[in-house]
């Protein structure tokens, strides 16, 4: 189906809406559907590849890996999480470590998780102080890469355990 | 859930799955259609699914299955399903549940990904999909807006496997996952609400960017790309790393109570600026819907859109919101083929359709023009 407004590209956003007193649904395509304030493909359908193509300019916040070479554990270069905007193993996220940062800066605006601990399988939630010294370590990382918000979030945290263990 | 199976028993065929969010029973369910919590984990020490061969995929579901044994949560009806060994038409009729991905059914055509399996668990409508683009994907989905106690849900699942499983995390970057995007808390909660009166005030758009300049993102009703049918939106959250669970999702019911209030203001200016306009749009949809020959799934989606709404403004008095809740899936291709017995073109799906909608809009209708069906407010709930 063609885009009512431009007849050129795909329509790819249906509307209801009511015009004159009648109801309708407008078919537009993405470029038209944006020009009436409805940003469809930025929100709705935006794969990461397509966003990593967006920024390629710079080329230097792309993972180059390390020496540029693909995971070791996995065999994932760069080229290949630029074509997909995906990571190939967990291993990735430390062998793509530097260039990733800048990457998650853009995606999230931070790079330091501050929800849920893991502690690893077998371990109870309830090991204060493994959670603490945990805690601590982020929090530094976070005072060191001026996350502050990220750094607020993790002294509450910590206030709250060490507040638990008196 | 049909409530028709004997005393104790749990349903464990496909058809009787997946269906309780659509029972009108949460907050502001004549808005909020559903709540859907979800969070994308993986195990340390595999390869991401969409680099691990058949070997691992298949290990995987294995040690998923065993952890959720040893939490006991695949007793008393919980189930797994290996995708594999469902029926297509299963498959693609729990993707209409919005229970199942279209990744792990892969395509209709074809087979689905190895060790594609879905787990529903015995307490409350929670489960989790395993093998998709992480290894697993635990989900609530409910119908209302129920962000805290599908959170609570989810958040439950995740603490009980996670003592029995090896989840690959991250001293700085939370839980790992295969796209960045999900990376550290790995969690993506979503409403789908149905907002006739901003769409109609063409107050859309405004409240749409709104959403997106607050860090939230909102899409059509199949998920991701997916085209916005029957004023249905879904609102979501777009980060996921550098905020902690509950701020995501105090932050996402926060807005979305917000764009609820816009929502009731608009249906109200609407019923004041435009009353004869608005009951004439009700009741030719609802005219239509109980009368017509053959429907399109998108026709019947805007016409029940027109329904839904004027049952909320009291210009309608039937069917129920759980009627029309549904229609909305068992108007869905794969459900009318399994109502059928058999495969459907699309011009044959219409006219299934048509059937379906007026069989379910006569049974509950208050009009008196079915002879011999129900007297209005026949509602089978007890009170
Ligand atoms: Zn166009
Ligand atoms: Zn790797």
């Amino acid at each position: 189906m063609l885009c009512e407004r431009c007849q050129e590209r795909t329509a790819e956003v249906h509307l209801t809406t009511i015009e004159n007193d009648e109801m309708a649904t407008v078919h537009l395509c993405a470029k038209c559907a944006e020009g009436q304030g409805i940003s469809f493909t930025a929100a709705a359908s935006a794969p990461l590849a397509d966003f990593l193509a967006q920024i390629s300019g710079g080329a230097e916040e792309l993972p180059q890996g390390v020496r540029g070479e693909p995971c070791p554990y996995c065999g994932n270069s760069s080229d290949d999480f630029r074509r997909t905007g995906r990571l190939g193993c967990p291993e990735c996220y430390a062998h793509f470590e530097g260039q990733l940062r800048g990457l998650l800066r853009r995606i999230h605006g931070s790079t330091q998780h501050v929800g849920r601990l893991y502690l690893g399988a077998g371990t109870g939630a309830e090991d204060r102080h493994t959670k603490l010294r945990s805690l601590r370590l982020r929090l530094d990382r976070a005072v060191e890469l001026e996350d502050f918000e990220a750094a607020a979030e993790l002294r509450d945290q910590i206030h709250l355990l060490e507040g638990s263990e008196r | 859930m049909t409530g028709g199976n004997g005393a104790g028993s749990t349903p464990t065929r496909v058809e009787d799955r997946g269906t309780s969010w659509l029972d009108a029973s949460g907050s502001d369910h004549e808005i909020v259609l559903s709540t859907r919590v979800r969070l994308a984990r993986n195990l340390q020490g595999y390869v991401f699914s969409v680099r691990a061969g058949a070997e691992d995929r298949l290990g995987i579901l294995d040690r998923v299955r065993g952890a959720l044994a040893a939490t006991g949560r695949l007793e008393e009806g919980g189930v797994l399903w290996e995708m594999a060994d469902l029926e297509p038409v299963d498959r693609r009729l729990l993707h209409e549940r919005h229970i199942v991905s279209r990744e792990l059914i892969g395509p209709d055509d074809g087979t689905p990904p190895v060790g594609a399996a879905l787990a529903i668990t015995s307490s409350g409508p929670c489960g989790l999909m395993i093998n998709e683009e992480d290894h697993l994907r635990l989900q609530s989905l409910r119908n209302g807006m129920e962000l805290e106690a599908a959170w609570g849900e989810v958040s439950a699942l995740d603490e009980a496997l996670g003592r029995e499983l090896p989840f690959a995390f991250h001293h700085e970057f939370g839980f790992l996952t295969c796209c960045p995007t999900n990376v550290g808390t790995g969690l993506r909660a979503s409403v789908l609400l149905h907002l006739p009166g901003l769409v109609l005030t063409k107050e859309i758009s405004k409240v749409l960017q709104g959403i997106s300049q607050v860090g939230l993102t909102y899409r059509g009703l199949y998920g991701e790309g997916s085209d916005i049918v029957g004023n249905f939106f879904q609102i979501s959250n777009q980060t996921t790393l550098g905020k902690s669970e509950s701020d995501l999702v105090d932050h996402l019911r926060e807005i979305v109570g917000q764009v609820v209030e816009y929502e009731k203001r608009a249906r109200a200016v609407l019923l004041r600026e435009a009353p004869n306009v608005l009951e004439d749009k009700v009741w030719r949809a609802y005219g239509i819907l109980r009368h017509a020959r053959s429907l399109s799934f998108d026709e019947t989606m805007n016409l029940l859109s027109g329904v839904r709404l004027g049952l909320t403004l009291k210009l309608l008095r039937t069917p129920r919101v759980r009627t029309l809740n549904e229609i909305m899936i068992f108007a869905q291709s794969a459900h009318l083929e399994r109502r059928a017995g058999r495969t459907l073109d699309e011009g044959d799906a219409d006219v299934y359709r048509a059937s379906l909608v007026r069989e379910r809009l006569a049974a509950e209708s208050g009009d008196g023009s079915s002879p011999g069906e129900p007297r209005p407010d026949a509602d089978k709930s007890t009170r």
